[in-house]
């Protein structure tokens, strides 16, 4: 058989290998910068705590941003990505003066026409973080 | 509550949107990318959040954004976003549903540069009853 296009040595049922982002309160405020999203509850414990969160939480979109790293890296630049989903499910908590881990991995369900479908799971402390997530890519 | 009517009115902003160089790369930066000649994926993020709570604060619209749950996202993205980009962000309420007393709404964001479509995104809001 002859593989044509892009998706030469990419098979469905393939992994992409696990990866850990650390997430601590500095990238929080990092993200915020950079998102213009100052919502408290991803900076202020008290804040969190008072609207009955078990503590400071990440952006969900700081997730997004994290995972999208991932899969920009397998498939070759920031370019690649054609369509990108996930549910917020659990939220990732990040207590003062501690890196937590956000756990990213990714199972190719498709393969067609040089794209290349990912199913994503996402976990932080043990937990799973995103769910449905998905990505759409053109790969390199 | 959220004013039945808004659903499937789509609410366009005034103004352009600048993207600047500085702005892809301090977005970038905090996930670790080194290559600046794109946005990374999610960075139309920065600009579909703002602009679309601007456009659906309008008070006929009714939602409230203080009580806000961000419950999904996705982005369809036809070309990555590049310093110079001036972009226009037109909002849609796409769906909403009230489940267990909470308001479920599905807002659709289109960023145009001039009458390219070039990201779409739809986020899911949950407001907490």
């Amino acid at each position: 058989m002859v593989n044509v296009g892009g998706s030469r040595m990419t098979h469905v049922g393939d992994v992409v290998a696990e990866r850990v982002f650390l997430i601590n309160r500095e990238l929080l405020k990092s993200y915020a910068n950079a998102s213009g999203d100052q919502n408290p509850i991803h900076q202020d414990e008290a804040f969190a705590k008072s609207v009955g969160l078990p503590d400071v939480i990440a952006h969900g979109m700081l997730t997004m941003a994290l995972v999208a790293k991932f899969v920009t890296d397998w498939a070759g630049g920031s370019g690649a990505v054609k369509e990108f989903s996930a549910r917020f499910v659990k939220p990732v908590i990040v207590p003062a003066g501690k890196e937590v881990d956000l756990k990213v991995s990714a199972l190719i369900s498709e393969v067609s026409d040089g794209r290349v479908r990912l199913d994503i799971t996402a976990t932080s402390a043990g937990v799973k973080v995103l769910g449905m997530s998905k990505a759409l890519v053109e790969k390199k | 509550m959220l004013n039945p009517d808004s659903v499937g009115r789509t609410f366009t902003g005034a103004e352009f949107v600048s993207v600047t160089q500085s702005q892809i790369e301090e977005f970038a930066r905090v996930v670790g990318e080194t290559d600046f000649s794109v946005a990374p994926p999610t960075f139309s993020i920065r600009i579909t959040l703002t602009q679309s709570q601007e456009l659906l604060s309008n008070p006929d619209v009714g939602l409230d954004w203080t009580r806000l749950v961000h419950g999904d996202q996705k982005f369809a993205i036809h070309r990555p976003i590049v310093a110079g980009d001036q972009l226009k962000c037109s909002s849609t309420i796409e769906n909403y549903k009230v489940v267990a007393g909470n308001e479920i709404v599905t807002v659709r964001s289109d960023l145009h540069s001039a009458s390219e479509l070039v990201v779409s995104t739809w986020s899911t809001l949950v407001v907490r009853a």
